[in-house]
């Protein structure tokens, strides 16, 4: 009887496990209530970036890679996922698969050559070669410049579904926002994401146990890229639009500002940055004040006395570790 | 008329000037981030920021105190050097025992702050800032005209460059850099001050930059936004340099300007991502960077 039980309940050496699964059934349930309750669209917009900012975590808080060009690949989905359900009259799943492809391939190609250098310059590399894009992006025909892909259909999804109806594309958001989140769940908890975490930790030690760390290092940024991609087309179909501002570096910055509020190296710390960002964007948009230099701020405030991000410093709190020994008796 | 590959003359060597001009402000910029990244291993992604402080600096100067070029071309990095100085020792400084990602994340916030805080009082358009008169005008060379001030710029940015380069080459202060940088815990046994070292080292960089946003106020528009776009050419040109080498920054600062230049005679759509492309390359063949050691 017992080792059934075991069997169905959580392994007992994970004790977070238990307590993470209640407040994601929990979180899972306030998102399926929340479209009656708040504006949709907003609620979309959230789940967009924190895909996106989980993503982007995948990849700084798994592998250690900061990369400051993540804006390529969810930009760069959006425009190739509103190109192909505009242009081709693809339907949206086939589209965000598109989407989806293109980032990854960019993610290839960047990260290939960002995984030649290590730590910062790996960074300024990333940066620079989503500049490179941006710039791709501003003279490319088929992104239509300055004024971006406009009046993109939501379509049917499967042919079935219309997605014009806001409730309907709610339901799809949240699908496909939480069939992301599950993927990167089994990633971070696969074989590969604990190489992932050892090459973080000791990159030589992992080499000298036999492991291909660039080839692990380009895994994780091609898996990063994809997902980052899935959001940002996923964005495109939300708003009907695909622009510049998606490529642009201040929003490689805004991702690893989410992720940096939220909690690098946490599960769900990004969705909770993301929408802390996406509202504070959305407050100050109406305000005298620039939101740049509210996000300035908030930066540098974070940077010194909170890199932690809120997820972290709650599992530092006494109460997350009373939470933390409760589960382990 | 007089042609070079099918191309008039006069339009090559006006790009060829316009590369010279922007290589001037490569170098630099390049030469001050080489010199920050050297002894703080710490990214100045402030560095757009502070160049563009230093426009700002020259402009508030001539606008409300009636402070004239030739003053502001020392007052206005010497302001963007002090002020960087106190950041640097209030916060920054804090941040050297952590991984040197942190620093870089603080400096891209601080120039996000900076550009916001200028932005929310001046708006994003540009402001002008005339020529000095003792500049103004230029020369007919017979087969192109060359203003005088652009000359200048070039001018001043070779002897800027070469200054810096034989500070930390050749003289005691060098040397003590150069120490510092290599072994930090070695050189304050010798009772040498790192710390302050340290903050000079980044006073320097920023005043560097200001130094860069002072000649280009004449040039190009006065704005916030002047330094954020030009900011990451300019990683792109420290990459291709090497990392942390203060002679490699330079030199490719003017060689990219000039292949820039270059670019935009002959296929003008690739102007903008040339830089980029030639980095792309480099990493592929020699990823320490031309004149880098590997690490």
């Amino acid at each position: 009887m017992n080792s059934r039980a075991s069997t169905v309940v959580a392994p007992t050496k994970r004790p977070w496990l238990r307590l993470e699964t209640a407040l994601m059934l929990l979180g899972i349930a306030a998102l399926l209530l929340a479209p009656f309750y708040f504006y949709p669209i907003f609620i979309m917009k959230v789940l967009c970036f924190a895909l996106f900012a989980c993503a982007f975590n995948l990849l700084l808080g798994y592998a250690g890679i900061l990369s400051f060009g993540h804006a390529a690949f969810f930009g760069g989905a959006a425009y190739f996922t509103a190109h192909a359900v505009k242009e081709w009259g693809l339907s949206p799943e086939l589209g965000l698969l598109v989407g989806v492809a293109g980032a990854a391939l960019l993610g290839l190609v960047i990260g290939f050559l960002a995984i030649r250098r290590q730590g910062i310059y790996s960074t300024m590399i990333t940066l620079a070669l989503a500049q490179m894009f941006f710039f791709f992006c501003l003279q490319a025909d088929f992104t239509h410049g300055e004024d971006g892909i406009q009046g993109i259909p939501r379509g049917r999804l499967f042919g079935l579904i219309d997605l014009e109806d806001p409730l309907y594309m709610y339901f799809f958001v949240l699908a496909v926002f939480l069939a992301g989140m599950l993927v990167i769940w089994r990633v971070i908890h696969s074989p590969f994401g604990m190489i992932l975490r050892s090459i973080r930790e000791n990159e030589s030690r992992a080499t000298s146990l036999g492991y291909s760390v660039s080839l692990y290092k380009l895994g994780a940024f091609v898996m990063s890229a994809a997902l980052a991609g899935l959001a940002g087309g996923l964005k495109a179909l939300v708003f009907q639009f695909a622009t510049l501002t998606d490529v642009s570096w201040q929003m490689s910055g805004e991702v690893v500002l989410m992720t940096l509020l939220g909690g690098i190296g946490t599960l769900v710390g990004p969705v909770f940055g993301a929408a802390l960002v996406t509202t504070l964007g959305n407050y100050f948009a109406t305000s005298e004040l620039p939101v740049t230099l509210v996000t300035g701020v908030i930066f540098m405030v974070c940077v010194l006395v909170f890199r932690r991000g809120m997820i972290g410093e709650f599992y530092a709190s006494r109460l997350g570790r009373r939470l933390e020994r409760r589960a382990e008796d | 008329m007089t042609t070079i590959f099918g191309i008039p003359i006069q339009a090559f060597l006006g790009q060829l000037l316009i590369g010279l001009i922007n290589g001037s402000f490569y170098a630099l910029l390049s030469l001050g981030l080489a010199i920050i990244f050297g002894m703080l291993k710490i990214i100045n992604f402030a560095h757009g920021a502070q160049y563009m402080i230093g426009a700002f600096a020259g402009y508030l100067l001539l606008a409300t105190f009636g402070i004239g070029y030739w003053p502001a071309l020392i007052l206005a990095p010497l302001i963007v050097g002090l002020a960087s100085a106190v950041i640097e020792r209030v916060a920054l400084s804090r941040l050297y025992n952590l991984d040197h990602l942190y620093g870089l994340l603080f400096t891209f916030g601080l120039a996000l702050a900076l550009e916001g805080t200028f932005r929310y009082f001046y708006g994003s358009s540009g402001q002008p800032y005339a020529v000095p008169k003792e500049l103004a005008g230029g020369y007919n060379l017979g087969f192109m005209f060359l203003p005088k001030y652009r000359a200048w710029v070039v001018l001043a940015s070779l002897v800027v460059c070469l200054g810096s380069w034989l500070l930390i080459e050749k003289t005691k202060l060098g040397a003590y850099l150069r120490a510092a940088t290599e072994n930090p815990t070695l050189v304050r046994t010798f009772g040498i001050n790192v710390p302050l070292l340290l903050t000079f080292t980044y006073g320097m960089g920023a005043a560097l930059a200001g130094l860069a946003g002072m000649l280009a106020a004449p040039i190009y528009q006065v704005s916030p936004l002047m330094g954020s776009n030009l900011i990451i050419v300019v990683f792109a040109v420290v990459v291709v340099g090497g990392m942390g080498s203060i002679l490699g920054a330079i030199i490719t600062g003017y060689m990219l300007g000039l292949l820039e230049g270059l670019t935009k005679v002959f296929y003008p759509e690739a102007s903008n991502i040339v830089i980029f492309v030639v980095m792309a390359i480099v990493l592929l063949v020699r990823p320490a960077g031309l004149l880098g050691r590997d690490t």
